[in-house]
């Protein structure tokens, strides 16, 4: 393999492996503060990306994003508040049905409402065949999107929950519900909010790759799986974490081509995290004694 | 014990009742979709189990299904002519494991009996689950989530990607399964979707699933069934009242993966063909959703949900919102009957109101 080769495949890999990272960090914000996997995190995805491309029509690019991202947020306070705020100390496998059925539901209304067609966001400079030369290696200016999108989300991410009041009731909801209620932290509006912000980030996701990746009705199922797996390999609740272990996974899907034929990639792939798994438990960057802390 | 056998008893009946009055009134058509419902109901009483009494879920057990469906259809279908002369075959030929025939072009046809194929693949499923069950069984929660949901997604990749397999289109024209050759004047008993069959069939997979409901039950009643729900309660507790944990749910773990490839290799044979969407995750998805929504522990009710759901998607009653409904009984039964269908009591509803109208009397 060639140096320009190799770079290559690096730069694929770290563009999806980012895009899985920051689903799965919508994955873990909801964990934090609920405890359960919500497996409609990858409908967030779609929904951003089918929201701005049919507001495209009526606003301007930035404004669109912005409209989906804001809408996302709204279905997504909503359906907590409707189907998960009022239950009385539910269950972990409970929510996880819910959130299952809820992600059918909203695939089954996005085929109503969109149809199957496959659509995409045109790209935000240039078009399919720009690219830039980076030290020899070829991209597309996308790919330098979704890279300054993402890390920026997971920078001021991190800023968020380290420094904003807010941002520490919820670290304090996640480390001890009931102390967090002691402190006199409403942890009900941090649950809202935590679906607010990881439907927020899911939808935001969903509109920078659009353009690379398509958008279609059913295009969150794969990407949630991933998500998921990438959010378990990088231990639960841990973001940077979740971010390594998505340049793994991209990387190692990336990589992978060049070995076996494309329809074994994700065979191969998975198998490799299952085998990391199976010598780390509890995810590369997670500790066992938070887990056992853990219900589910 | 004697109500036991009587809910059986009242099972049994109800299963020739619908067959005679799907005869009488010339609706026969409804048949084949109980026979299907009854196969998949197999694959989910299994999963029930594991789910419900040891506690541990798997969303990859259509992965276990198509196991045992692909490998049937793939060693009843290929061609092993050009092996022959090899040794191997020479051997599985003198055991009686393979058959020679024509296919449709009148070229000679040398493949496995669809016994022996069953067996295989009864027997691959199985040392699959025990092997991966070893490593997967140690995890906890999510992460034992992810690593089933990893292992389906694995098979159903390997069985689109494969040329062996079928590739996207799967393997078709599987030819039926004799189970019991023609003696005499009874005929054979076939497994297959020949119309001629359908009511043999359909009573064919109902026994199955009632031999394996039986099976289960004797299982749950057992020192097994206990120490199962032990690990349920507390994993340390059992273990610290002596009870293999690793062994037990091991033990389960193969079990609900063989019942699964059972339910995969009939299917198979009654359909006459296996495509990749039966190993989907959405497929393993559904199965643990059908667990969930019966009330987990609860063998009836999952065998209720089980069958009538499926049979209500396969029939197509709701049409292009067959999945959007399928969701919103998830949700609704989730809310307002967490601990499954069968736990609704309407006699307590009625109480309660009339306690409550009293009260503000």
């Amino acid at each position: 393999m060639t140096s320009d080769l190799f770079f290559q495949f690096l730069f694929a890999g770290i563009t999806y492996g980012i895009m899985y990272g920051i689903v799965a960090i919508g994955f873990n914000i909801i964990y934090n503060t609920t405890g359960i996997i919500n497996f409609a995190q990858g409908e967030f995805v779609m929904l951003g990306g089918m929201l701005s491309i049919s507001l495209l029509t009526v606003l301007p690019l930035p404004l669109a994003i912005a409209g989906a991202v804001l809408i996302t947020m709204l279905i997504g306070a909503l359906i907590e508040i409707v189907f998960i705020r009022w239950l009385e100390s539910p269950s972990v496998l409970r929510l996880i049905i819910i959130t299952i059925g809820i992600s059918i539901l909203i695939r089954e209304l996005a085929l109503h409402i969109w149809g199957e067609s496959v659509r995409s966001l045109p790209y935000f400079y240039g078009n399919e065949i720009t690219s830039i030369e980076l030290g020899g290696v070829r991209i597309s200016p996308q790919v330098l999107w979704v890279l300054g999108v993402c890390s920026i989300v997971v920078a001021a991410l991190s800023v968020f929950f380290k420094v904003t009041p807010l941002g520490r009731e919820m670290r304090a909801c996640s480390a001890n519900r009931k102390a967090a209620i002691l402190c006199g932290i409403n942890t009900r509006n941090m649950v809202t909010f935590s679906f607010m912000l990881s439907a927020g980030i899911g939808a935001l996701a969903g509109c920078v790759m659009s353009p690379i990746t398509y958008t279609q009705y059913d295009s969150g199922t794969a990407l949630a799986i991933k998500g998921f797996t990438v959010a378990i390999l990088g231990g639960l609740g841990n973001s940077i974490g979740a971010v390594a272990a998505g340049l793994l996974l991209g990387c190692l899907e990336a990589f992978s081509v060049s070995v076996v034929p494309l329809a074994f990639q994700d065979a191969i792939s998975i198998a490799i995290l299952l085998v990391i798994l199976f010598v780390k438990p509890h995810g590369i960057f997670g500790s066992s004694e938070a887990a056992r802390l853990k219900e589910f | 014990m004697a109500r036991k056998s009587l809910v059986l008893l009242s099972l049994l009946v109800l299963v020739i009742g619908v067959q005679l009055a799907t005869s009488m009134t010339s609706t026969q058509y409804y048949l084949t979709q109980l026979t299907m419902s009854a196969y998949y109901a197999i694959v989910v009483i299994g999963l029930s189990v594991l789910m419900g009494y040891a506690g541990q879920i798997s969303i990859g057990h259509a992965g276990f299904f198509a196991i045992g469906g692909y490998l049937s259809a793939a060693l009843t279908t290929h061609n092993l002519i050009q092996f022959q002369e090899s040794g191997v075959v020479k051997l599985l030929s003198s055991l009686g494991m393979i058959v020679t025939g024509q296919d449709l072009y009148g070229e000679e046809l040398l493949v496995f009996v669809p016994w022996a194929a069953c067996i295989v693949a009864i027997i691959t499923a199985g040392v699959i689950a025990f092997v991966l069950g070893i490593p997967v069984l140690k995890l906890k929660g999510h992460y034992l989530a992810m690593a089933t949901l990893g292992f389906g997604i694995i098979i159903y990749r390997i069985a689109l990607a494969s040329e062996y397999f079928g590739e996207a289109d799967g393997i078709s024209e599987v030819p039926g399964f004799t189970i019991f050759p023609a003696l005499g004047d009874i005929g054979p008993v076939v497994v297959s979707g020949d119309f001629s069959g359908r009511v043999q069939n359909y009573y064919i997979a109902w026994c199955m699933l009632i031999i394996g409901l039986i099976l289960l039950q004797n299982l749950i009643n057992s020192r097994v069934g206990r120490a199962l729900r032990s690990i349920h309660g507390s994993e340390e507790a059992a273990e610290a009242m002596g009870v293999n944990t690793a062994r037990y749910k091991l033990y389960v773990f193969v079990l609900s993966a063989v019942y699964a490839a059972i339910a995969g290799v009939f299917l198979t044979h009654y359909n006459g063909g296996i495509g990749p969407s039966e190993a989907s995750v959405m497929k393993s998805v559904r199965y643990v959703a059908l667990v969930a929504v019966g009330g987990m522990a609860n063998l009836w009710g999952v065998l209720i949900m089980g069958v009538s759901l499926t049979f209500l998607s396969l029939r197509g009653v709701f049409g292009s919102y067959d999945d959007a409904i399928f969701g919103v009984i998830l949700i609704m039964i989730m809310l307002f009957a967490p601990e499954g269908i069968l736990s609704i009591k309407l006699k307590g509803l009625f109480f309660r109101k009339n306690i409550r109208a009293k009260q503000e009397a």
